[in-house]
């Protein structure tokens, strides 16, 4: 049997990038089940033998936690799997999701010397880090840590997503009594109402906040701090010592213009809430409804606009198109998922822009008039500006919209706390090392302080926040 | 969990009140707040303003008309079974002071929602006027409390077998024409609150109502709820529920309403089917 690591160097080298398995396109577009089915051992091992053990590791440094990436890549190749996921969870309590939604091409990836050669590709770091932390799940394999004496210390966590998960999880590690209020009926955040089914399967989600409360963090669900509760009385009557704001940036943007209150027209939040939180694919077992559509726009071209695709094609549309008044070029979405769009066959309007919504006499969506544009010189953002082709509006044709534009910090919470200082843009301002806010007792991280990012930013941020609560608990 | 510690039926077994231990959302709740229910794990999230607040026994009552398969699955719920999950108080609370003469209309399950505005306004030391609405005089809901928090009551019915054999709106124009009001509180089904608003612009009398768009989060999150305010698009759970009533596009408000009519239907279908088997 062929074993990597008795591979030379250049046997090594000669491996190529290790592919992984995926559901043919035109048979996942069908189903919400996982597209990729990640790595077997093998697979795995070949992967990871690519990895040619640098000195100075830059995909570290590339690595917004600083996972000990060619440590524990080494330690797949010699088969010491236990090693290998305790090397990972050293950094990251999320390597099954991170392995799955980070950016790792403009990170870990981007900066991997293998993939510096010209007609080279990187390390598949990212679907490694998947493999390790699906194999652990799959044996049962936990995250074992010695969990010091209680401190007596109480934390208030204010959002279950990726941000709370690291906070909550870094400080019960610590000895701290964490409580984590989350507004929903279940915990994940955009983890479970944002990323769909097929990107990242729910169970993995419920498996990771499982792990947390069996380290002994409490989670309440159904409370919205600012309404049910807020910051002054967790601090005050309700006996927290800290609290940490990680409430994400959910406030969904509009495009402004005619006929946005058409029935089939929806914000991506709402559109991927019901098909993922709520379960609307599966109705009516599941109660809440979803209009599935048959011909669909998806208005942006970032990575919500891919899900919100993707998953209108799961439902059963005939046909679904990406509206972008930009080109490819220009489009924020990651490389792998408008590619994974295009497989699945999700059409693109570039240089498309829409003008106003058009209902039918019964009110509800017939189509959009749109225009076409070209660039012009590039903007504030860098991006070259779309300017629009004079006489070359079109009517689109499509019963549902999707406006996947972004989204912006919800006031919910920081309008009703006071003495906390917020940006022009209502990001709550902290500390870029620590996450401290203005306000005695409060860190915050993830998007409300970040803008929108990515869950791996929120997660480092969370960690920062989750080091800085502690060393100030510690003079409490 | 949250508890149901009393039911009751009325309106012909129609409508059905349930008072809920939910102490924290009773200890914040202010008039005008509501409320989202989910019945289980596969329910849906269903929004409604709270009826009555006991903050000293931490209780929140809801009233609510059977209209599809989640208030049916509600209504068979009996006390001491419970909702899986309710989260509040949410929305923006009643602007309560005292104004003066305040008329308070209320039609249908409309009238549920009133009441806890209706005593703010009464106990605020306003002249309270109400009005309620209903199509016969069995489903006049709540004619008692109201009675108690108003310094006078007037009935409407459809069909005359209670007070004026009219609308709403014929009496509250009978008032308008006769003394000064202050403003006008209308709660009830869209087509009542759009008419009384088209009247009461004009006297010129300031009038507020509470909507209720399908919603998922209550917390400005997913934007279903965007209601269309002097051209402007609000979200009612978290910038309403209440609104200027003399500003709302109620026509694209009915509209969004019917959104999911024939999936509605559907569902209760399935679950008639379900019982027969």
């Amino acid at each position: 049997m062929i074993n990597v690591s008795n591979f030379t160097k250049k046997e090594r080298r000669a491996i190529p990038r290790q592919e992984m398995t995926e559901r043919h396109p035109k048979q996942r577009a069908k189903y919400f089940d996982e597209v990729t089915l990640g790595y077997s051992l093998k697979e795995a091992q070949f992967e990871a033998a690519r990895c040619i053990q640098c000195k100075d590791p830059a995909c570290i440094k590339g690595c917004p936690v600083g996972i000990d990436i060619p440590g524990f890549l080494e330690m797949i190749v010699e088969h010491e799997l236990n090693d290998a996921i305790d090397r990972v969870w050293e950094s990251t309590a999320l390597p099954a999701v991170c392995g799955r939604v980070c950016p790792q091409e403009m990170q870990c990836e981007q900066v991997c010397v293998v993939g510096l050669k010209k007609g080279n590709e990187p390390v598949g770091i990212g679907n490694l880090e998947m493999f390790i932390a699906d194999w652990a799940r799959a044996h049962g394999v936990k995250n074992k840590v010695e969990i010091p004496k209680k401190s007596g210390k109480k934390i208030a966590v204010i959002g279950s997503g990726p941000a709370g998960i690291t906070v909550a999880g870094d400080l019960a590690k610590k000895g701290h009594d964490v409580t984590i209020f989350e507004a929903f009926h279940k915990a994940g955040g955009v983890l479970l109402y944002g990323i769909p089914e097929f990107r990242l399967a729910k169970d993995i989600v419920e498996y990771e906040i499982q792990q947390l409360q069996e380290l002994g963090v409490k989670i309440e669900y159904n409370w919205v701090v600012g309404r049910t509760v807020d910051v002054d009385e967790l601090l005050g009557e309700k006996g927290f010592d800290a609290v940490f704001i990680g409430v994400g940036a959910g406030l969904p943007n509009f495009l402004g213009i005619p006929g946005e209150d058409l029935n089939g027209v929806f914000s991506a939040n709402e559109y991927l809430t019901r098909a993922n939180l709520m379960r609307a694919f599966d109705f009516p077992k599941y109660d809440t409804p979803i209009i599935p559509g048959k011909n669909v726009a998806v208005l942006g071209a970032g990575n919500v606009a891919m899900d919100s695709a993707r998953t209108a094609l799961r439902l059963g549309a005939k046909s679904v198109k990406i509206v972008y008044r930009r080109t490819r070029e220009e489009s924020p979405s990651r490389h792998i998922e408008l590619h994974h769009a295009e497989q699945e066959g999700v059409e693109f309007e570039f240089l498309t822009s829409p003008l106003e919504f058009i209902g039918a006499s019964d009110g509800k969506l017939a189509g959009i008039s749109c225009e076409r544009m070209e660039l012009g010189e590039p903007d504030e953002s860098g991006r070259r500006r779309p300017i629009p082709i004079k006489n070359s509006q079109f009517f689109l044709d499509c019963d549902l919209a999707i406006i996947s534009i972004g989204t912006q910090a919800n006031p919910l919470l920081t309008n009703t706390t006071k003495g906390l200082e917020l940006n022009e843009y209502g990001n709550i301002k902290t500390d870029l090392k620590t996450g401290k806010t203005s306000k005695e007792g409060v860190w915050a991280g993830g998007d409300i302080a970040l803008g929108q990012a990515t869950v791996i930013l929120a997660m480092g941020t969370g960690r920062d926040a989750a080091k800085s609560i502690d060393e100030y608990l510690k003079t409490k | 969990m949250y508890k149901i510690l009393r039911k009751e039926k009325m309106a012909h077994d129609s409508i059905v009140l349930n008072e809920i231990e939910a102490p924290q959302i009773a200890k914040k709740a202010r008039p005008g707040q509501f409320v989202i229910l989910r019945i289980d794990e596969t329910g849906e999230r269903i929004p409604l303003t709270m009826a009555n607040v006991d903050k000293k026994k931490g209780t929140i009552t809801i009233i609510y008309m059977i209209v599809g398969k989640s208030t049916r699955s509600f209504s068979m719920l009996e006390v001491g079974d419970a909702y899986k999950d309710c989260v509040g108080p949410l929305g923006e609370p009643t602007d309560i002071e005292k104004k003066g003469t305040v008329v308070c209309v209320g039609g249908g399950t409309g009238t549920a929602v009133l009441h806890p505005i209706t005593r703010g306004m009464y106990e605020a030391g306003n002249n309270v006027i109400t009005i309620l609405g209903a199509r016969s005089k069995d489903y006049l809901i709540m004619e008692k409390e109201m009675k108690k928090v108003s310094n006078e009551l007037r009935i409407c019915t459809d069909d005359g077998s209670k007070g004026r054999h009219g609308f709403v709106t014929d009496e509250l124009r009978e008032i308008l024409e006769s003394q000064k009001v202050d403003e006008v509180v209308a709660i009830g089904p869209v087509p009542m609150m759009k008419f009384v608003s088209l009247l009461t612009k004009e006297f010129d009398v300031k009038t507020t109502v509470s909507l209720n768009p399908i919603m998922i989060d209550g917390t400005g999150m997913c934007g279903g709820c965007r209601v269309t305010i002097g051209g402007k698009t609000k979200f009612a759970c978290v910038d309403g529920p209440e609104f200027d009533g003399h500003q709302v596009d109620y026509d694209s408000l009915m509209r969004r309403l019917g959104a999911y009519k024939h999936e509605e239907e559907h569902s209760q279908e399935c679950m008639f089917d379900e019982e027969i088997r």
